[in-house]
């Protein structure tokens, strides 16, 4: 078989693998708007704010060392211990579980009963918000995040591939990881939801606040959860970016492309952010390789917003969202 | 079986029904209650008992202030003045999940189901009080939780067999009709095993069967479970025929409390329904 053909495989297979990267940060989005219909516009901070938070404990980094510095004339940066990835990892989840809370207790308790449109709004300030302290607390440069995952080509695959196809395919190691921990997460998270109290819980307060109410659940417990989950997959999802290009402000910017996958996908999916995520990282990787040469290249700036565009107009719940009907 | 309708005697402050009934104490008395929205008063200064074992009707016309009072007493309203004594504790003011914690459980006149979740799932939901294991029980999922949730299913099969709905376990209620997404939220708040259960209109907008299995499950809860049930029902014929006693609201106060006959024939309740000539 033909050298492109594989190139080709090989260019689907890294789009796949890409597009593991968008489903994760879909899923934030996901599982916050499913439990309280808000769109949260600061999905994508919360992962940069999450990686930072993760380097800056990695490196023992002093939280406001700037502002300290600045006002009373130090020169504080370290504590000069370096803290191991898995206590750090704990010490950020912990962090993001705090600013659940306090998301819940500063802002949605005062938003309860309010438009969608409100709470929207509300998310956008808290994006603006979250990026800021993040700049406050741990600086703005780009920092680099190592927490011992495997990276780079894997050797065995581009051999095992060329004994076997003639054709050695380059795939990243950090990829297959990232599909590993997102495929564990989609089946946690899933069964979660489906088999356990707080699962059925929650999925009770996306459907009916006064009915779960009625039925003795709290609903600004489950706010909380929600929202500490939301920040634990922004986590991963902050350390499989942080770690594949650096830990830097664009990072929250890749919360864009999570919109056409959930416009794919439907918002109320879990599956659904997967395929999404899956479809638009092959799909924009092919059309580069095939199409892009002949327009000038470039277009997986764009291909992904034209295909949820597309979407928009024939199945506006996206593949697996649930049917919007409106009953007269 | 648990009913107190069943024991000899009768208790301290208790009595027995024409059918011969024993009703118990008085498991929840309401005191001079006043609810306002801004310079409307919905409720005013209005008092009645609901006793053990009881079905406690309470009718009214149109904006009578009925589903105000069965929001109060579910924790939906906290009303300005006056107090709400259950189990004859004085009863803080509670958020509606505390309430339904405290075993009050509660339908409502515009059906609020979990309309994506199956019927299995959402009388399920009814169950979230009466779990235990918590959030690390169910990461670990096996053991504990999932005995638990066993248990559970157990229960639920029993309600999902007592309201006959068998055929629908595995549907959403979404796609329900009428009157059998009624019969599942009645299932979802007896799943919870509730002391007091208050319907909010369990039989508007129902055709005359649906009406008729309807009453026959209230009385069937009652009688089987022992359960004191308010409920509130436009239907004066249905109300008659259900019920122990009878509170009559009219534009917020009580004109009447009494026994179906009693009420009757109280001439406050019949202007209220019939209309008087206002001098």
């Amino acid at each position: 078989m033909s050298d492109t053909f594989f190139f080709a495989m090989e260019v689907a297979l890294n789009g796949l693998m890409a597009g593991v990267m968008y489903s994760l940060v879909a899923l934030g989005f996901v599982l916050i708007f499913k439990a309280s219909g808000v769109f949260n516009y600061a999905q994508g901070v919360m992962a940069l704010f999450a990686a930072l938070t993760l380097v800056g404990i990695q490196n023992g980094q002093i939280p406001f060392a700037h502002v300290i510095n600045a006002t009373f004339g130090t020169h504080l940066s370290t504590f000069g211990w370096n803290v191991p990835s898995f206590l750090a990892i704990l010490l950020t989840l912990g962090v993001m579980i705090l600013f659940a809370i306090l998301v819940e207790r500063l802002v949605l308790k005062h938003l309860v009963n309010q438009e969608p449109i409100i709470l929207f709004m509300a998310t956008i300030g808290l994006a603006f918000f979250l990026e800021g302290l993040g700049d406050l607390m741990w600086g703005s440069e780009i920092k680099k995040l190592d927490v011992g995952l495997p990276q780079g080509v894997s050797d065995t695959i581009e051999r095992v591939t060329y004994e076997w196809f003639g054709y050695g395919f380059f795939i990243d190691k950090l990829d297959i990881v990232a599909a590993l921990v997102a495929t564990v997460l989609v089946i946690v998270l899933t069964l979660f939801s489906r088999y356990t109290k707080h699962g059925r819980a929650l999925r009770a307060v996306a459907d009916d606040h006064q009915a779960a109410l009625s039925v003795g659940i709290s609903l600004r417990f489950i706010w909380v959860l929600v929202w500490s989950i939301a920040g634990f997959v922004a986590l991963v999802a902050g350390i499989m970016w942080g770690t594949k290009s650096g830990v830097q402000f664009s990072l929250s910017l890749i919360a864009l492309k999570a919109l056409p996958v959930l416009m794919l996908g439907g918002f109320t999916s879990i599956p659904g952010a997967i395929v999404g995520g899956l479809i638009i990282g092959v799909g924009e990787k092919l059309f580069e390789f095939f199409i892009g040469p002949l327009v000038g290249g470039a277009t997986e700036n764009w291909f992904a917003y034209v295909l949820a565009l597309i979407f928009l107009v024939f199945r506006p719940q996206g593949l697996f969202g649930e049917k919007i009907i409106e009953r007269v | 079986m648990s009913s107190l309708t069943h024991k000899a005697e009768i208790p301290e402050g208790g009595y027995r029904t024409p059918d011969g009934r024993i009703i118990g104490g008085v498991l929840m008395d309401i005191r001079n209650v006043t609810l306002r929205f801004g310079g409307v008063v919905a409720i005013k200064d209005i008092s009645f008992d609901i006793r053990e074992g009881e079905i406690r009707a309470i009718i009214g016309p149109n904006g009578a202030g009925k589903s105000s009072m069965l929001n109060v007493i579910s924790g939906f309203y906290v009303p300005q003045e006056g107090e709400i004594w259950f189990r004859g504790e004085k009863r803080p003011p509670l958020k509606p999940y505390q309430v339904a914690r405290q075993g009050v459980a509660r339908t409502f006149q515009n059906i609020a189901l979990f309309k994506g979740m199956t019927t299995l799932d959402n009388i399920m939901t009814g169950r979230v009080t009466k779990m235990k294991s918590n959030m690390l029980d169910q990461a670990i999922w096996w053991g504990k939780a999932e005995r638990e949730e066993s248990e559970h299913r157990e229960k639920v099969e029993e309600i999902i067999d007592f309201l006959e709905i068998q055929a629908i376990r595995k549907t959403p209620v979404g796609r329900l009709p009428y009157g059998l997404q009624k019969r599942v939220e009645l299932g979802r708040a007896l799943a919870a095993e509730p002391d007091l259960l208050l319907l909010d209109e369990p039989m508007a907008g129902m055709n005359v069967e649906e009406k008729e299995d309807m009453s026959r499950f209230i009385l069937d809860v009652n009688d089987e479970y022992g359960t004191t049930i308010a409920l509130i029902e436009h239907d004066m014929g249905v109300v008659m025929d259900l019920s122990d006693r009878v509170v009559v609201m009219d534009y917020g106060k009580k004109i009447g409390d009494g026994t179906p006959d009693e009420v009757r024939n109280n001439q406050a309740v019949i202007d209220a329904y019939l209309g008087v000539v206002h001098e």
